[in-house]
């Protein structure tokens, strides 16, 4: 069922700079690309064919800022013309600093205010359930800083309660909360009986070991940490 | 009203698209359809940004959610999810609140819920019913649920009036004092007051429970020069409605409605009523000042 469609590290890397257009990116750009590569390459069930099949994996991004690596990998997967990249932001662009679902193939949901994405991501695997549509998963990526919005605890304890289990949650840490989450974000999801695996973010084959490591019976999360890029 | 949301939206949910999303309130009412649809009666627990986090979810797999909660949780509480995770992602639910502006008064200033209408209103393209009788809620609920897939948010409240209206979406006259008299329309159920209100006065008085949107056709079919608005919520939520669809006619409106003052008083909706000059003899006080010569 996996794709293996490895993407060209150096055309990503070409996309991202026709994105970058000589602006400076955050830490959290680099951060999320490593994650992105094998979700896509490897682990969702999705293409530029399928973005409307009911029965398709879902990928929500929930840290919406983290969008420039997101569109880069959606050109070089042809979800968009790589076009588009050349005038991200700009007034007649369908790429903005955040994504729109209404605007941009491929793209499961508008997000850019945090602490959207999970609650979004519940919903979604619940409808899923409901149609007894078994086979797609729901991952949403979240930001270890984003976890500070309540939000997030609301739709974690719910979804570990009712055994959500076509539900996975990826938590990339960039040590970006302001207050930390001491002991480690997994231990905020496992405590309200989600499995869970902590890895190296940059690390693809512990990333794909882990994103495809839930048991089926729960909701799993995965915390990507990604702690060298001088943050 | 709320028995009958409950028993309508436990038929709609028969057609496997339809779902409904609480957070504790009514989930005991809710329980017979939550045995026989587990996948579809979804009980967040108190939890109301993942109560509408989750319709947004289900919305975007093609099912059509109900989303119930007390007015102020369901509509202020989570007033960006309704905004970002319905409106932004371009799919729709229908909200059905219970308590309206203060028929709880006496648990206070937490269970009130005035600028509801108000706050629905900053959005686009929602539709609004605010039943004035219970058999008016099974129609409307008809309307907004089935086979549609954009936003409702549907008041309803222990406060009625004697007569239902089922059709009244559009403005229905209930008192014709001929041409060119005053206009009161009147918005779910202050209905029966208003009309106590004018009495003998020469003053047409026409019902909806559908202020969004506003019949503005009808309005303009109706209007001599003095309009009055009387709704159940915030003073004056329909007056930018009302002012644009007569925007082209020298005209005169008086809005009433609930005032933004915090009380901090207790007692019964009544009570809230009469303080907020919502009462027979309050209306009356209002509608003479506007309609009498200024002296």
């Amino acid at each position: 069922m996996t794709t293996t469609t490895a993407t060209d590290p150096a055309l990503l890397a070409a996309l991202l700079d026709r994105v970058r257009a000589d602006r400076d990116f955050g830490p959290n750009v680099y951060s999320t690309l490593d994650v992105l590569q094998v979700l896509y390459d490897r682990v969702l069930r999705i293409t530029p064919e399928t973005v409307d099949d009911p029965d398709r994996d879902r990928f929500l991004l929930s840290k919406g800022h983290a969008v420039a690596g997101y569109y880069a990998l959606l050109a070089a997967k042809g979800f968009v013309p790589v076009a588009w990249l050349d005038d991200q932001g700009g007034p007649d662009s369908r790429l903005g600093d955040h994504p729109d679902r209404l605007l941009v193939p491929g793209v499961e949901i508008g997000s850019g205010s945090l602490g959207h994405g999970l609650g979004l991501g519940v919903g979604t695997a619940l409808g899923l359930r409901a149609q007894g549509r078994t086979d797609p998963r729901v991952y949403v990526l979240l930001g270890d800083a984003e976890l500070d919005e309540g939000s997030n605890h609301e739709a974690i304890a719910y979804a570990g309660a009712t055994g959500l289990a076509n539900l996975t949650a990826i938590v990339l840490d960039n040590h970006s909360a302001s207050h930390g989450w001491p002991g480690g974000a997994a231990g905020r999801f496992t405590v309200n009986g989600w499995t869970a695996a902590t890895v190296d973010g940059r690390d693809h084959a512990a990333l794909h070991a882990a994103l495809t490591g839930h048991d089926h019976h729960r909701p799993h999360v995965v915390v990507a940490v990604v702690t060298d890029n001088g943050e | 009203m709320r028995d009958t949301f409950v028993a309508t939206a436990t038929e709609f949910l028969d057609d496997p698209r339809t779902a409904v999303v609480l957070a504790d309130i009514s989930a005991a009412a809710f329980a017979p359809a939550a045995a026989r649809h587990p996948d579809r009666v979804l009980n967040v627990g108190i939890r109301e940004q993942l109560m509408v986090g989750v319709a947004g979810g289900l919305a975007l797999t093609g099912l059509r959610p109900i989303v119930h909660s007390y007015a102020p949780f369901l509509v202020e509480r989570a007033y960006e999810q309704i905004k970002l995770d319905l409106d932004h992602q371009g799919v729709g639910a229908v909200l059905v609140s219970v308590g309206a502006s203060y028929d709880r008064a006496a648990a206070g200033r937490t269970h009130l819920g005035p600028a509801d209408v108000a706050l629905i209103d900053t959005l686009h393209g929602w539709t609004v019913h605010v039943p004035g009788h219970r058999d008016e809620v099974p129609g409307v609920l008809r309307d907004v649920v089935c086979g549609r897939r954009d936003s409702a948010y549907v008041r309803l409240s222990t406060q009625s009036n004697g007569t239902a209206y089922p059709d009244a979406g559009d403005l229905r006259v209930v008192r014709d004092a001929g041409p060119g008299a005053p206009l009161l329309v009147a918005v779910g159920p202050v209905l029966d007051r208003a009309l106590a209100a004018v009495g003998d006065r020469p003053v047409t008085v026409a019902y909806t429970h559908r202020p969004r949107p506003f019949d503005t056709a009808g309005l303009r079919a109706l209007a001599g020069t003095e309009v009055i608005l009387v709704e159940p919520y915030l003073a004056g939520t329909s007056a930018r409605v009302v002012g644009a669809a007569l925007a082209d006619r020298p005209h005169r409106l008086l809005t009433l409605g609930v005032d933004r003052t915090e009380l901090r008083r207790y007692g019964s909706a009544e009570d809230h009523d009469r303080w907020h000059g919502l009462d027979a003899a309050g209306l009356r006080r209002s509608v003479d000042a506007f309609l009498s010569p200024a002296g």
